[in-house]
């Protein structure tokens, strides 16, 4: 249940869609370039309403597709304007080529998306097979577990992608979180306009006094070099990730990190997840706390950039971790979360905990207490030495034959 | 008609030095189409290809105008884009000045994989001119055939073989689908003819929406020609009417360049390697199906524009 931190906020009921329309009415981006698509759609629904009463003055490009609405976006960027674009699933499949050209062109492009499954077989409910398929594209990825998490995250994002120059995108869980009332607080615009400041870039194509080329050929002796740079650019996200954070915290009174910790700085047993199905897996550990086992989530916020070093030294203590992935790489090794994890304490020297790898909610299947509850009866046994952990993934409440 | 007096007095914003081809039209269109435009800013849009991959090797430029690219098939999306922009920044007052927006794409970028983005940009009515710079096939990655490549050319993936010569069907008429979106101006020009080009250039620029011009621009390279016979060749397609120079402005026709003399199509063909094949004894079907498709376009053609009805 949220509750009003901020003085000034208002306390509402909305969808996770109608708030996150309600941030970018607030944000009042200068170019909104979207397509529709189940479940994002209700975001550029609402937002055009907006347009057409006049209470915000952006200008809506109202596409022939999503490859339009991320190039466009981009192009309204590179123009000098804040450009904000919405899609889901097969919306972001259709980018996936821009997608790469807006983070190597270092042009901060906010994208509310609405994680669903992708095709095929077709399937419309939350998975986070889409985002998850572009996590080497260069953009912040931050992760909501709750519709006020989904509003804050996209205001902190528009200030992060700026300072970062980078793009950046906002996601929820599809139908669980977009279109599932729940209580939000929201703030005044006049504080989030004051938040998130006037976009003033460096350089910008309608600055027709400085004309200047974006978008060159550029070959083998610049190519790396400029390759190079977009990945320093995300390495040092993470420090105006956190000051954002900071300066949120300072403005409207939640605070946000890399990850959530519940219950886990003495967690000898602990999930990590990314996503609505956090709120699950709190109530069970808070369960298994009162039974006196230590149990214990770390939720992960922001997966873009990956913060290594910090979940290395905070996964020192822990004795078995169970890696929760909302999508799975089809690879033969392992799904993304899961790898990640492993890298990050493995690189780090951090060797003791045993990490199983778990895959669940693939196209919207029911995860729910009881299967939470069998993770950390493993985790116990494993951490107890009573079970070898496996070195498989657990697909789980799947029909395997 | 331009003025030849005037135009050299507007400022040249393509520098000499980028890495087109010697005899390549592209350059000569984007030099055109800039010098048209006159004191007045503008900001270029250009799809991946020719025009693209030569005006800018990083860190060079040849552009003095500002100059974005982003990708191929998403040229008039991304001028919409900033067009949008300019819109939202001009009524913020972030931007003070009046701006126009030229896109640039090949046929490859125009025809085929940017159609949609083109149609879809067009259909919203951003105030835009979009240039196809024709060269009748994907000459960048190497002579490939297009949905603008004529029959029978021969293009790397459409080759004159045993079996087959070259591309068995007709080019796509693009010009008539821009026409079919109901935009103030469309027109077919071709590099031959500056004053042709540089006029509906101008009358593009000041239509309140979205304006295209299709221009013919040979490629020496995948035409097969001497880099000299550039202007001659792009002449010969208008006097024979393989590519009528005409327009259509708010719907009415009107035919720019009326051959006094109707020349036959091989008189075109000859001079291209592209069409070689053609002229052996087996394929003389070929050519004479070329030139009865080339007559009925052009009695279609010529009845649209006599036609005081608009379209």
């Amino acid at each position: 249940m949220i509750e009003a931190v901020y003085s000034k906020g208002n306390i509402v009921a909305k969808t996770g869609n109608e708030v996150v329309a309600e941030a970018l009415r607030q944000i009042e981006p200068d170019v909104m370039a979207a397509y529709p698509i189940t479940p994002a759609t209700e975001i550029v629904q609402i937002f055009s309403q907006f347009v057409a009463d006049g209470v915000v003055k952006s200008e809506y490009v109202t596409v022939e597709s999503e490859h339009s609405a991320i190039s466009a976006a981009i192009a309204a960027s590179a123009a000098g304007a804040r450009a904000v674009t919405s899609t889901s699933s097969q919306g972001l499949c259709l980018m996936w080529e821009m997608l790469y050209i807006a983070s190597g062109l270092r042009l901060p492009v906010i994208m509310a998306e609405v994680n669903r499954a992708v095709s095929a077989p077709i399937n419309i409910n939350a998975d986070h097979s889409d985002t998850m398929g572009a996590r080497d594209a260069g953009w912040i990825q931050m992760y909501s577990e709750n519709s006020q998490e989904a509003y804050d995250n996209i205001i902190q994002l528009t200030k992060i992608a700026e300072k970062a120059r980078l793009p950046a995108l906002a996601a929820m869980d599809g139908f669980i979180t977009s279109h599932c009332m729940e209580v939000v607080e929201t703030y005044p615009d006049a504080d989030v306009k004051a938040f998130v400041g006037e976009y003033n870039p460096e350089r910008y194509l309608l600055d027709v006094k400085r004309p200047y080329t974006l978008g060159s050929i550029d070959l083998q002796d610049y190519y790396f070099e400029h390759r190079y740079q977009l990945a320093q650019a995300m390495i040092d996200a993470r420090s105006i990730i956190l000051d954002v954070a900071k300066e949120f915290k300072e403005a409207f009174g939640r605070e946000y990190g890399f990850y959530e910790k519940y219950m886990f700085d003495d967690a000898e047993i602990a999930m990590i997840i990314i996503g609505s199905s956090a709120g699950d897996v709190k109530v069970v550990v808070k369960e298994l706390r009162k039974k006196g086992i230590k149990a214990g989530l770390l939720k992960i916020r922001v997966y873009r950039p990956f913060p290594t070093e910090q979940i290395a030294r905070d996964l020192a203590h822990v004795k078995a971790i169970a890696v929760m992935d909302r999508s799975d790489s089809c690879s033969g090794a392992f799904p993304p979360i899961y790898s990640d994890v492993v890298a990050s304490i493995y690189s780090a020297g951090v060797l003791s905990p045993k990490v199983l790898s778990y895959v669940y909610g693939i196209g919207g299947r029911e995860f729910c207490d009881e299967q939470i509850v069998k993770v950390y009866e493993t985790l116990g046994k494993v951490a107890s030495g009573l079970e070898k952990p496996s070195n498989i993934i657990e697909y789980m409440n799947v029909r395997i034959k | 008609m331009v003025n030849l007096r005037e135009l050299s007095k507007n400022p040249v914003r393509i520098t000499s030095g980028h890495r087109l081809c010697a005899g390549c039209g592209a350059g000569i269109v984007a030099r055109q189409a800039l010098i048209a435009a006159g004191n007045t800013p503008v900001v270029v849009i250009n799809a991946t290809g020719c025009l693209e991959v030569s005006t800018t090797v990083f860190p060079y430029s040849a552009w003095k105008s500002p100059y974005f690219h982003s990708a191929f098939e998403n040229a008039a999306a991304t001028c919409s884009g900033v067009e949008a922009a300019y819109r939202s920044l001009k009524a913020r007052g972030k931007v003070k000045k009046d701006i126009k927006f030229i896109t640039f794409g090949g046929d490859g970028g125009t025809y085929d994989i940017g159609l949609q983005s083109l149609s879809g940009a067009m259909e919203r009515g951003h105030k835009m001119l979009y240039v196809c710079y024709n060269n009748e096939a994907y000459m960048n990655t190497g002579i490939q055939r297009s949905g603008a490549t004529p029959r029978g050319a021969h293009t790397t993936t459409a080759p004159a073989g045993k079996k087959r010569q070259g591309k068995l069907q007709n080019k796509k008429d693009l010009t008539q689908i821009m026409i079919a979106h109901n935009i103030s101006y469309v027109a077919q020009s071709y590099v031959g003819d500056w004053n042709d080009f540089m006029t509906k250039v101008q009358k593009a620029l000041v239509v309140d929406g979205p304006s295209f011009i299709n221009i013919l621009t040979p490629c020496r390279l995948g035409w097969g020609y001497n880099p000299e016979y550039t202007m001659e060749i792009s002449r010969l397609a208008v006097e024979t009417c393989m590519w009528p120079s005409y327009e259509v402005e708010n719907g009415v026709y009107k035919i720019n360049v009326e051959p006094k003399v109707k020349k036959p199509v091989t008189e075109f063909l000859k001079l291209q390697v592209r069409f070689k094949h053609l002229f052996e004894p087996d394929n003389a079907c070929i050519l004479e199906e070329i030139q009865k498709n080339v007559d009925e376009k052009w009695i279609f053609l010529q009845h649209r524009a006599k036609s005081v009805c608009k379209v």
